[in-house]
């Protein structure tokens, strides 16, 4: 089968956990590390892999457009807006880490298939990977009037740039426990514990539903199957404790261990995106087979 | 020694004691009478916070600014501070606050994490508020540590930088440890907040002052957070003794916090074991009423969950742990 080109922009951390995870893909073909810093650890680790790398930014991959077709995007917001500018004319596909929020947000186990055919998709946040596909599956069962998470994450895990831009964080997640998980209104916590040795990325969903929880039973086990299917590719994504269910509130207890891919375990919060990016990338590159093939 | 400058806290550490459910009418009274006995700060806002008001930590019975604009119709020359949280609050929320009248704000990260106020803090500056720095469960950090990250709040622009007990679990020497490394190094004002858990906000409050802080936080009636706060009109009357000046009438002080304990307050302010476990273990104090809830949902003591939190180096605002915790207790009481 032939796979998929896929450039990644960006050679720090997420960039480069998740070079490390295109490259056990099946349906992706890690092609090329675009970096600006030719010291950087992560172009050295990807040349190390044998992956082809530029170090001169966009505008190097500029004069190799052919080397992907696919590119994700773990720059910085500001940098994501020049990327669609420059490579949406060359018809590239482009799945946004960044907190731009320029294309619509994505979940792989929710609202992928809607949005394939956009040239980019956005990841939202990591709060957002892992809170989601959960307030979605409860607003299948009964609807949602209210939906609440509380992401905390070990100091050691949240960057410079999410720490500079906290209220982005909170206010992208809120903004797409709305349009993404379908509860009427949305409302998104981050917490940063800084104990040693550090903490799993923990996330708390409470929703209020419109009326009582008819079938608690249903409720669980509507819970338990999106956590099975998040689990598919995100495999350190779990229930801490059983849902709680008492009149019309929900509670629901995730944590997230990372692979430690490029990242310590402990990074959940980080490994949920780069995970849930990949997911993203093999369905695009299986709808493009599709296509190919002509089904 | 100069001037002590006080802010009542009881509007916004107290909205904890009564589960967010603050009146107008109540925020009016109390912000009416501390400003009549010459209060210069008075605080106005959810207990976690503008956008506290959260299943996580309690829904607020009115919305945060509507308690704002309440309190600065009749606040006279008292000035309406709100709390801000990054993380829970936004910027958004502190314009629409500022909009409502309030001008100054805190802007409170835990103690390792002040680089998170970054935005805020210089947000706050650019709208011309009071900007303070509270760098909570000061406890739980090395002097240096604490020092290192109140210069990051001073470098942001803020005004003053606190020094908060939020855990109420600091003995005098952690006190004045603390404060007296940032009054020799830092150019801003420096404050400290109590919490009474260990029967020790008092005199905190005074070592604090002792050495080099001159903003202090007190509650009418001790309405706070675990055991409260640092009482105001007991500390307004101990200050007076040593000849500090506050500038605060001691007599509505005290009829003040006479109203506040017959119509306010649901239970008596004391130290109980729980409270004091709080100080004790070094757990943030507004954890108490969701351990004492948790406790009767798992039938779990709530000493012992309090004990297990602290072990579990939890941080203030983690208010979701403690179900869990106790939660996890049960399983574990049960498969014994």
């Amino acid at each position: 089968m032939k796979k998929l080109k896929v450039g990644i922009i960006g050679s720090g951390n997420i960039g480069t956990d998740l070079m490390k995870k295109v490259m056990r893909s099946e349906l992706l073909h890690m092609s090329v590390v675009i970096g600006i810093d030719p010291d950087s650890d992560g172009l050295k680790k990807a040349k190390d892999a044998g992956v082809h790398t530029i170090s001169n930014g966009i505008e190097g991959f500029l004069e190799h457009p052919e080397l992907a077709d696919v590119l994700f995007d773990a720059t910085s917001a500001k940098a994501h807006t020049k990327h669609v500018e420059l490579l949406e004319p060359l018809g590239k596909k482009i799945i946004d880490l960044t907190p731009a929020a320029i294309g619509p947000f994505v979940v792989p186990t929710v609202n992928l298939e809607r949005h394939l055919n956009e040239s980019v998709v956005n990841m939202i946040t990591c709060g957002g990977q892992a809170t989601i596909p959960v307030i979605h599956a409860i607003q299948q069962v009964q609807n949602v009037e209210y939906a609440e998470i509380v992401a905390t994450i070990a100091s050691k895990s949240a960057g410079p740039g999410t720490r500079a831009n906290i209220d982005e964080f909170t206010q992208t997640t809120a903004r797409a426990i709305e349009e993404v998980g379908g509860a009427k209104k949305g409302k998104a916590i981050i917490i940063l514990n800084p104990a040693e040795p550090p903490m799993l990325m923990r996330d708390t969903v409470s929703c209020l539903l419109e009326e009582d929880v008819k079938e608690p039973d249903q409720m669980k086990t509507a819970i338990e199957q999106i956590v099975k299917d998040v689990n598919s590719y995100v495999p350190g994504y779990r229930l801490k404790i059983d849902p709680l269910i008492e009149g019309r509130e929900v509670k629901v207890f995730l944590e997230v261990e990372g692979l430690g891919d490029y990242l310590p375990v402990y990074a959940g919060n980080l490994d949920i995106m780069t995970a849930a990016a990949l997911k993203v990338g093999e369905i695009m590159a299986q709808q493009l087979q599709k296509k190919e093939v002509g089904i | 020694m100069g001037k002590i400058l006080l802010t009542e806290v009881a509007l916004r550490d107290g909205s904890h004691v009564v589960g967010h459910q603050f009146t107008k009418e109540q925020v009016r009274y109390v912000v009416e009478q501390a400003s009549k006995a010459g209060v210069p700060y008075i605080e106005v806002t959810h207990g976690d916070g503008l956008g506290g008001s959260s299943l996580q930590y309690g829904l607020s019975k009115e919305y945060d600014i509507d308690l704002v604009k309440a309190a600065v119709e009749v606040a006279g020359d008292s000035i309406i501070s709100v709390l801000l949280l990054p993380g829970i609050g936004t910027i958004e929320d502190l314009k629409e606050a500022y909009q409502a009248g309030a001008r100054m704000v805190r802007v409170a990260t835990h103690v390792t994490e002040a680089d998170v106020s970054k935005q805020h803090i210089e947000t706050a500056k650019s709208m011309g508020m009071e900007t303070i720095g509270f760098l909570m469960m000061s406890h739980s950090a090395p002097p240096e540590v604490v020092l290192e990250q109140a210069k990051l709040m001073e470098s942001y622009g803020a005004d003053a930088v606190y020094v908060t007990d939020s855990a109420g679990a600091m003995l005098l020497g952690d006190v004045q440890a603390r404060i007296s490394l940032l009054k020799e190094h830092l150019s801003v004002d420096i404050g400290f907040h109590a919490h009474n858990n260990l029967s020790l906000a008092v005199a905190n409050s005074l070592a604090a002052i002792e050495a080099g802080a001159n903003r202090i936080d007190g509650s009418v009636c001790c309405l706070g957070a675990g055991a409260g706060n640092t009482q105001t009109e007991v500390l307004v009357g101990v200050l007076d003794r040593m000849g500090i000046d506050t500038n605060i009438d001691l007599y509505r002080m005290l009829d003040l916090a006479d109203y506040v304990r017959a119509n306010i307050l649901p239970a008596p302010q004391d130290i109980t074991s729980g409270s004091f476990i709080m100080g004790y273990a070094g757990v943030y104090s507004s954890f108490l009423r969701h351990a004492v809830i948790a406790s009767e949902k798992f039938g779990v003591d709530s000493r012992d969950i309090l004990i297990e939190l602290g072990k579990r180096n939890v941080v203030g605002g983690q208010e979701d742990t403690i179900i869990e915790t106790a939660q996890q207790m049960a399983e574990k009481k049960v498969s014994v």
